[in-house]
């Protein structure tokens, strides 16, 4: 038992980083993924994943699978598309969805074109699902890092950020920290993205981000709880998934996602917070 | 007495329609003013021009002193997300933004003020409840919970007892009359006439442009809402420009 549940990570030091990688990731990325889904952007997470693709093929052009250049072009795609949206959003008639679909779209494309006119098909593999197994002392610190700043400037502007999603009037009324905090929310999602393209590639990136926060909606009414129970199941599909593609000789990145996915659907039958199954069961109403 | 806002020569509205029209006049410090008209009148539209969310078209809205902080609105149909997991003490404590700012911490004497606005409009016990379990009445108490923390000179209030019922009206309005006892400037807009002309000292009777403002008796005359009325169902698409010289005071 402790050789199936511990031996691989004792053994092995790929599988270390690589548990250490989706830990990281998860701890930032699981309390952005609540806010990006009380902030009904949940496909937002998705959008702007594909819009750093132009970015990281730029970076990848420049420099070749130089961590530093597709890092640094994923950020600054990403940046824009959030930019421009945010601009468009604010100053137009056009939504926020709108805005985003229009410049993520066109991102995507571009992105597309970079990577077929100057990558080869394995290049292409990389950064659409990652290499969770392959992560170097660099690429971890840089998972790391992000991590790290993400729960940090979350701290900072957890206040506007809040009191945007439920009463975004009242927080015009009294401070105009709204749209800042909404932007350096964006680039969190972004930073975040940047870190997951690298351990689940940009497809699945946006997995250990939603999934775990959908899944701490059905077992929290408060958002703390929420943020708390998101960050840990991520965490503990990392170490769930790393563990069945070992033994069961699955790809990594996507095992996590589809442990995430098991917590999920459980979550949404059995959760304490309108669950699926405890909807139907017959309960007696209380007196007052 | 001093004036807390005056409106020189203010015109508002959306894209280029005026909403409000050529509107002169001062608000005096203290004054607890009704704004009265028909729906369409300019009424929401002059309330959010006064808390500076949209822009003159043309003219100026003067606020003194005032700085926005001083300022509190409770708009007409707040964007409120009600399915957004937090509860009413947390919701209430919103109104000490002031003294926490972006960073700061709720000390005990901040609690105590959050429980005893929560007492002070008859919430005590919902505490804990999450916002969206609250009935439309809880929560428009819940809101003036927030306005008292806020503490503020000037508070604006758009058609505050719309949907609620007589009790949770007359206690809100117990509310706005107590505020008024402390010489904050309450402008607030109604629809019950009736209840205008028995509670407010003052009313302006809009209708786009301004029909009659002044001693609220004098203003709410059946020919002047007649005319308000009748004002405003003239709205023209293709309105010409208007010749009115718009310089600025």
């Amino acid at each position: 038992m402790y050789d199936w549940l511990l031996g691989p990570f004792v053994e092995f030091e790929f599988m270390r980083r690589a548990l250490a990688g989706t830990t990281a990731l998860a701890l930032g990325a699981g309390p952005i993924g609540v806010f990006l889904m009380l902030r009904r952007m949940s496909l937002v997470g998705d959008a702007m994943a594909h819009a750093i693709l132009p970015g990281a093929a730029v970076g990848f052009l420049v420099s070749g699978l130089n961590l530093f250049a597709m890092t640094a072009g994923g950020l600054i795609a990403g940046c824009v598309v959030a930019l421009l949206t945010g601009f468009v959003a604010r100053m137009t008639e056009l939504k926020e969805d709108a805005a985003l679909a229009t410049f993520y779209l066109l991102s995507l494309a571009l992105g597309v074109t970079i990577v077929s006119m100057v990558g080869t098909n394995i290049d292409l593999l990389h950064v659409l699902f990652g290499s969770v197994l392959a992560l170097d002392n660099q690429t971890l610190l840089l998972i790391a890092g992000n991590a790290t700043i993400t729960l940090i400037v979350l701290a900072l502007i957890y206040r506007p950020l809040v009191i945007e999603c439920v009463d975004p009037n009242f927080l015009r009324s009294v401070s105009g920290a709204g749209a800042p905090a909404h932007f350096a929310f964006l680039a969190l999602v972004v930073l975040n993205l940047v870190s997951g393209f690298h351990a689940l590639g940009t497809l699945l990136a946006v997995g250990i981000m939603m999934l775990p926060a959908a899944t701490g909606r059905f077992w929290a009414r408060d958002i703390t709880l929420m943020v708390v129970i998101a960050a840990i199941c991520g965490t503990v599909s990392g170490y769930a998934g790393l563990l069945i593609s070992y033994h069961a000789g699955v790809p990594s990145g996507p095992a996590v996602i589809l442990v995430a996915g098991v917590f999920y659907v459980v979550s949404l039958l059995f959760g304490h917070v309108g669950g699926l199954v405890r909807q139907m069961l017959p309960q007696r109403h209380l007196e007052a | 007495m001093t004036a807390a806002l005056r409106f020189n020569n203010l015109t508002l509205g959306y894209d280029r329609h005026p909403a409000v029209h050529h509107l002169d006049g001062a608000v005096d410090t203290g004054a607890l003013m009704a704004v009265v008209g028909p729906n369409g009148a300019g009424k929401s539209t002059l309330f959010k021009g006064i808390v500076g969310m949209i822009k003159p078209l043309a003219g100026r809205i003067e606020r003194g002193e005032l700085s926005a902080r001083d300022i509190a609105y409770l708009p007409q149909a707040a964007e409120i997300d009600k399915s957004f997991p937090i509860n009413a003490f947390d919701m209430v404590a919103m109104g000490l933004w002031h003294h926490t700012g972006l960073f700061g911490g709720i000390d005990k004497r901040g609690r105590r003020r959050v429980e005893e606005a929560i007492a002070g409009v008859g919430l005590t016990g919902f505490e804990d409840r999450a916002i969206g379990t609250l009935s439309g009445g809880q929560m428009q108490r819940m809101l003036f919970a927030r306005l008292l923390l806020q503490d503020a000179r000037v508070i604006v209030l758009d058609e505050p007892f719309n949907a609620v019922d007589a009790k949770t009206s007359a206690d809100l309005f117990d509310l706005v009359r107590r505020w008024h006892g402390e010489k904050r400037t309450v402008l607030t807009a109604l629809h019950d006439i009736d209840f205008v002309r028995a509670n407010f000292p003052e009313t302006l009777l809009l209708a786009r442009e301004p029909v009659a403002w002044g001693n609220t008796a004098s203003v709410l005359t059946p020919e002047n809402l007649l005319t308000a009325r009748r004002m405003c169902e003239a709205f023209d698409e293709h309105a010409a420009e208007c010749a009115v010289p718009t310089v600025a005071a």
